[in-house]
C-alpha cells in the first residue's frame, strides 16, 4: 500500500494506491483521482509549462505548455528542446509551436497570443 | 469631466470578472483603469497550469486563464485605460458620484466621475522577512514573484544555485521553475511547523524534484561581498526563535522569499474605507461594499486568496453589487447589520458583517483557520451559542482557503452576531 497526495486539484486528496491488487486506489473523491493514483505509481506524467524565445513582439517569452502530460522523465528533455527554440511574432494563442514533442504525442502550444511589437 | 457608471481599479483577474459581470447586469458605461501596459494582471507571469478547474472544468495556465476573460471583456463595451496609475479616491457625499484621480504619460492628470467604484488592485509581496535576516547585504535576495517576472516575462535567470525562505505557493512554484530550467534548489526553509502552500504544489513542486522542505527552520545568516555566497539555516523552537547548535550551511547565489503576501490598499485607507487589521484589506459586506456607499472591492485586496477561480466568483458578486448600486438598489444606512465573528481556530472570515435584509439566497463566507487539523466541523452558531449550521472537513490548513454556503433565512433569523468556529474531533470520533 502506497500513500500519495492527488495534484489534479486544489483540494489535494490523500490516496491510497493498493500496488498488489491491481492499483487500487481509495482515498480518492472523484474518478480523476483514481486515475491520477493508478498512473503514478506505474508511469507518471506531468503537464510541462515553459517559455521559448519570441522575437519581434511586444514580449520577449512566449509561455507555452504542452497539450496533454508528458512523461516525467522526458521533462528535462523536453526543457532542453524548449529552450532552443525561438519563434517570431505575431503569434497566437493556442498556436502550435512544436508538433509531436519528443514523440510523446503531445504537442507544445502557446499559452497565449503575442503580437508584434 | 469623463462620467462613468462604474470604474474598476485594476485589470488583473479580480478587475476583469467585475466588469465584465457589471456589463452583463446591464451597464453600459464602465471603465477599466490598470497601471501595467496590458490587461490579465500577475496571471500573466503565472505560467504554470492549475488554474480555472473550478471556474472552467479544465486545467488552464494562468495566461490562458486571463485570456478568457480578456476575451469576454472584448465583447463588450467596457473601455480601459493601460498604463494609468489610479492616485485617489474621493468619495462623494451624499450618494453623490465619486471621484477618481489618475495619470498616465499619455493623458497626464485625469479627474473622473463615476457613480460606483470597484476596488481592484490585488496585493503584493511581503518583504519584511528580508529587513529581518540578519547578515550581510549583497545581491542576489529577490522576492519569489520579482524572480517569477524575470524568468516568465523578461526571459532572464536570477541564478545557479538557490535557498528559497518560505514555503507560500508562488515560492514552491518558482522551485519548480528555477529547477526546469537547470538551477540547482538546495532547501525549501518554513518558519512555520506546517507549509504555507498547497498541499499539491509540495509534491508536484518539491518531492517531484528531491528538494528538501525544512519545517520550523529560519535563515539566521546571509553571506556574500556583492553577490549571495552562503546562506546559514537553523532550526526554530515553538517559540520561533533560532535553536543555537542546529545551524546548516548552504553555498548558494540566490535567495527567494515567499514569505506572504500584502492586500495593496493605499486608496483605500486614504478614500476612508473601515479597514480589517486581520486581513490588511476592507471591511466588506456580503455584495462585497465597503463602508462607503457605492465603493465595492473584491480579490486579493480584499483578503488574499489560494485559487483564481474564487476571486473570479468573489469579483462578479462585487461587479453585480455595483450594477444594482448604479441601478438604484442601494442599502440604507439605516440596514439591519449581522457581524461575523471568529472563534476558536478562525482567523478571520470575509464578509465581516452582512446586512440579512440585502442577502439573497445564500452567503457565500470565506476564512482561514490558525492551525492544522485533522477531521474537524466548522460551527456556525448564534449569539446565544445555539448551533445555525455545521460543515465537516477531513482536514484544515492555514495555507487552505475555506468557504462555506450559509443559507439566506438562517441569516436572517439569527439571533446576534454569528461565531464561525472550528471544533476538532476528539479521539478521531465520529460527530
Amino acid at each position: 500500500m502506497k500513500e500519495l497526495v492527488c495534484i489534479v486539484c486544489p483540494r489535494g486528496c490523500r490516496l491510497q494506491v493498493d500496488e498488489e491488487n491491481g492499483y487500487a486506489v481509495t482515498g480518492n473523491s472523484c474518478p480523476r483521482g483514481a486515475e491520477y493514483g493508478k498512473n503514478e505509481l506505474q508511469h507518471p506524467t506531468r503537464v510541462l509549462t515553459t517559455t521559448v524565445r519570441v522575437t519581434g513582439g511586444v514580449h520577449s517569452r512566449l509561455p507555452v505548455k504542452t497539450s496533454t502530460a508528458i512523461p516525467k522523465a522526458l521533462l528535462f528533455e523536453a526543457m532542453e528542446m524548449a529552450n532552443a527554440i525561438c519563434v517570431a511574432a505575431p503569434v497566437q494563442p493556442g498556436q502550435v509551436i512544436v508538433e509531436n514533442l519528443l514523440g510523446t504525442g503531445a504537442d507544445l502550444i502557446a499559452g497565449r497570443g503575442i503580437a508584434k511589437g | 469631466m469623463a462620467t462613468y457608471e462604474l470604474i474598476v481599479v485594476g485589470g488583473g483577474p479580480a478587475g476583469l470578472a467585475a466588469a465584465c459581470q457589471a456589463w452583463e447586469k446591464g451597464l453600459r458605461h464602465i471603465l477599466i483603469l490598470e497601471r501595467d501596459s496590458e490587461l490579465g494582471g500577475i496571471l500573466n507571469q503565472c505560467i504554470h497550469s492549475g488554474f480555472g478547474l473550478q471556474r472552467f472544468r479544465e486545467e488552464l495556465t494562468g495566461p490562458e486563464y486571463a485570456g478568457r476573460f480578456i476575451e469576454m471583456l472584448g465583447d463588450t463595451g467596457v473601455e480601459t485605460r493601460l498604463d494609468t496609475m489610479v492616485l485617489q479616491i474621493v468619495p462623494g457625499k451624499d450618494g453623490a458620484p465619486h471621484q477618481v484621480h489618475a495619470v498616465s504619460a499619455k493623458e497626464g492628470y485625469q479627474v473622473l466621475e463615476a457613480q460606483a467604484v470597484v476596488l481592484a488592485m490585488g496585493c503584493r509581496e511581503r518583504t519584511r522577512g528580508a529587513i529581518s535576516i540578519p547578515g550581510e547585504r549583497p545581491s542576489g535576495i529577490f522576492t519569489a514573484g520579482a524572480a517569477q517576472r524575470y524568468l516568465n516575462i523578461e526571459g532572464y535567470m536570477v541564478g545557479r544555485r538557490v535557498v528559497i525562505l518560505g514555503s507560500g505557493d508562488i515560492g514552491l512554484i518558482m522551485a519548480r521553475r528555477m529547477t526546469l530550467e537547470g538551477a540547482k534548489v538546495l532547501a525549501c526553509v518554513e518558519l512555520m511547523p506546517y507549509s504555507g502552500g498547497l498541499m499539491r504544489n509540495i509534491v508536484q513542486c518539491l518531492q517531484d524534484f528531491d528538494i528538501p522542505l525544512y519545517l520550523s527552520h529560519t535563515i539566521t545568516d546571509i553571506k556574500g561581498h556583492d553577490r549571495v555566497e552562503q546562506v546559514t539555516v537553523s532550526e526554530v523552537g515553538p517559540d520561533r526563535r533560532p535553536i543555537p547548535g542546529t545551524e546548516m550551511v548552504f553555498d548558494c547565489d540566490t535567495v527567494l522569499l515567499s514569505v506572504g503576501l500584502i492586500p495593496e490598499n493605499e486608496l483605500t485607507r486614504a478614500a476612508g474605507a473601515d479597514m480589517d487589521r486581520r486581513t490588511s484589506g476592507a471591511r466588506v459586506y456580503e455584495n462585497m461594499e465597503t463602508s462607503i456607499p457605492g465603493i465595492f472591492a473584491c480579490g486579493n485586496v480584499v483578503h488574499v486568496h489560494d485559487l483564481v477561480d474564487y476571486v473570479s466568483a468573489e469579483s462578479e458578486r462585487a461587479g453585480a453589487a455595483a450594477a444594482a448600486y448604479v441601478q438604484g438598489k442601494r442599502a440604507e444606512a439605516t440596514a439591519r447589520t449581522l457581524e461575523l465573528k471568529n472563534g476558536d481556530g478562525v482567523s478571520y472570515t470575509v464578509p465581516q458583517t452582512v446586512r440579512p435584509d440585502e442577502a439573497g439566497k445564500t452567503v457565500e463566507v470565506f476564512f482561514r483557520v490558525n492551525r492544522v487539523t485533522g477531521p474537524a466541523a466548522i460551527a456556525v452558531r448564534d449569539g446565544e451559542g445555539n448551533s445555525l449550521t455545521g460543515f465537516r472537513r477531513a482536514h484544515l490548513a492555514p495555507g487552505e482557503m475555506e468557504h462555506i454556503l450559509l443559507p439566506g433565512n438562517l441569516v436572517r433569523s439569527a439571533k446576534g452576531p454569528v461565531t464561525i468556529s472550528i471544533e476538532e474531533d476528539k479521539g478521531g470520533s465520529a460527530r
